[in-house]
């Protein structure tokens, strides 16, 4: 924890001493079902003993969002979700249910994407896109936008409680490499990378924030803050304004990269879409 | 009609006759409180939910008049006394005129 | 009065505790009409009414709270340091046999939150709580 002073001095922010996650002993259990929080690290994630879900960060009340799924906010857009996969759009007259009779099907697709198709890295929000664009003749949504976000929570959710297990090796290595490259280093007018919050110092507060992992497993997340589904590119953004840097775009190379880097450095840790944060 | 408005609520399927149950409602809304400025600095109207109601069988359960400061995606929770098999009607009225309803039926188990 | 908290802090000790003594009666006065505004003047006895706030919001934009006040007519929830107090009113109707409520609600900073309960002999009773609203860790 050598980073620490430097960290305080160079950012002007008062970083306080250890504080143990929120909840040491509470379980997320959501509807009956135990969704893992803690999974040991993978090899790959050379400098953490143990990942966490964000979950454990947060304090009583906001957990108690996510354990039921009334309570979630997150459930109305899936709700939307739901509708616009039955809605009829584009030339095709096709609907995401036309092809896909049961959104059920999509079980286990969250937990390895993003994923390299034909050589070529794609989240689900490209998947999502491309089947609207090729197959349904309609266009493309946003990539953060209020649609694009219900759709991937609907079919994300359809993973809900299985581990992360996203490809790393052969065609997905370069991305990958990519990703780490990106994940450790230093950027804006703060000169912090992600590893520097993230890896150096979760469990520390950052002023009145308890810092997580930085953990992608739960996304799209309900923020409380903003009051809607945030896409893990709106909040790489979000996170590149704060150390003061200019963001990549979303659904840019460098984010798609980060993106396979960070899930990889959750595996094990179960889906939790859509999850619920401050 | 505002954009995206979907309520959702959560009742129990059946109840005993008399039993008290536990109702939950919240519907997806901005609730813009009027006090916020656009990137052009001009102030965005205000537009949001500013009243809700919950009857049984045409027997009232609760109202509730709303201000700017309930958070968006309004969400509520109460109770309710169940005296026989009806309906819960639910009604949310918007400050544009619009009136968002549903409905759960319940049996007496 | 234009004082943020840190133009506060640069004042001074000294000027800090005069910004609290001259602040304070002001400050109460207000809450007063608030609460005044809400009984229509009425006497406001303590106890008999629960609201239940989280005592740090991670974020003042959705915060849970609960009020309860058995034998009530009508709940208010005020927001004392909200740009306008008020929150939200429950009436309760005939069907409601426990006059709980929950919802959740913007504050705009630390501040008290005061719940008013009329009874249904019209007596007013209060609560209130002090829910510490906090912000992220870089500014977000």
């Amino acid at each position: 924890m050598g980073l620490k002073p430097v960290l305080a001095l160079a950012t002007g922010m008062i970083v306080a001493s250890f504080v143990a996650l929120a909840e040491d002993s509470a379980n997320l259990v959501i509807e009956g079902e135990t969704i893992i929080t803690t999974a040991p690290a993978p090899d790959h994630a050379e400098n953490l003993d143990e990942v966490f879900s964000g979950w454990l960060f947060r304090s009583k009340e906001t957990q108690a969002l996510q354990l039921d799924d009334f309570d979630n906010p997150g459930f109305v857009f899936v709700d939307q979700g739901i509708d616009l996969f039955n809605a009829v759009d584009g030339s095709e007259g096709k609907s995401c249910a036309a092809c896909h009779e049961n959104v059920e099907d999509f079980a286990g697709l969250r937990t390895q994407m993003p994923r390299v198709v034909d050589g070529d890295l794609q989240t689900m929000e490209e998947q999502v896109n491309a089947c609207r664009t090729e197959r349904m003749g309609a266009e493309p949504w946003k990539y953060s936008g209020a649609q694009m976000t219900s759709m991937t929570a609907l079919i994300g959710l359809q993973s809900r409680g299985l581990p992360m297990d996203v490809a790393i090796d052969g065609d997905a290595a370069p991305y990958w490499e990519k990703g780490k490259e990106l994940y450790y280093t230093r950027v804006g007018q703060l000169d912090l990378a992600c590893s520097n919050c993230h890896e150096a110092n979760y469990g520390n507060m950052i002023r009145a924030d308890n810092l997580s992992q930085g953990q992608i497993n739960g996304f799209p997340t309900y923020r409380l803050k903003n009051a809607k589904l945030n896409s893990t590119h709106a909040r790489f953004k979000g996170c590149m304004k704060n150390v003061r840097a200019t963001p990549y775009a979303e659904g840019s190379a460098e984010f798609k990269a980060l993106e396979l880097y960070l899930a990889s450095r959750g595996q094990g840790l179960a889906v939790e879409t859509p999850s619920v944060r401050n | 009609m505002a954009k995206g408005v979907k309520p959702r609520v959560k009742v129990p399927k059946t109840a005993a006759a008399g039993d008290t149950i536990t109702i939950k409602t919240l519907i997806s809304h901005k609730m813009e409180s009027g006090r916020r400025k656009d990137s052009d600095g001009n102030l965005i109207p205000r537009s949001i939910i500013n009243r809700f109601t919950c009857d049984f069988n045409g027997e009232n359960v609760i109202e509730v008049i709303l201000e700017p400061a309930v958070s968006t995606n309004p969400y509520f929770q109460f109770d309710a006394i169940v005296p026989e098999a009806g309906t819960f009607a639910f009604t949310w009225y918007d400050d544009d005129g619009s009136v968002y309803e549903a409905e759960k039926k319940i049996a007496i188990a | 009065m234009t004082v943020t908290r840190r133009k506060i802090l640069a004042l001074g000790a000294g000027t800090l505790a005069f910004a609290n003594l001259t602040s304070l009666p002001a400050f109460a006065s207000v809450v007063e009409d608030q609460i005044a505004a809400v009984t229509g003047g009425a006497a406001v006895q303590d106890g008999g009414i629960t609201l239940t706030a989280p005592e740090i919001a991670e974020n003042g934009n959705t915060v849970p709270v609960e009020v309860l006040a058995e034998g009530a007519v009508a709940i208010t929830i005020l927001a004392t340091g909200n740009p306008s107090p008020e929150v939200a009113t429950f009436r309760f109707g005939a069907l409601n046999p426990t006059r709980r409520a929950s919802t959740r609600i913007r504050l705009a900073k630390t501040q008290d939150v005061i719940a008013i309960a009329e009874m249904a002999d019209g007596t007013f009773r209060k609560a209130q709580s002090v829910v510490k609203v906090t912000i992220g860790g870089c500014g977000g």
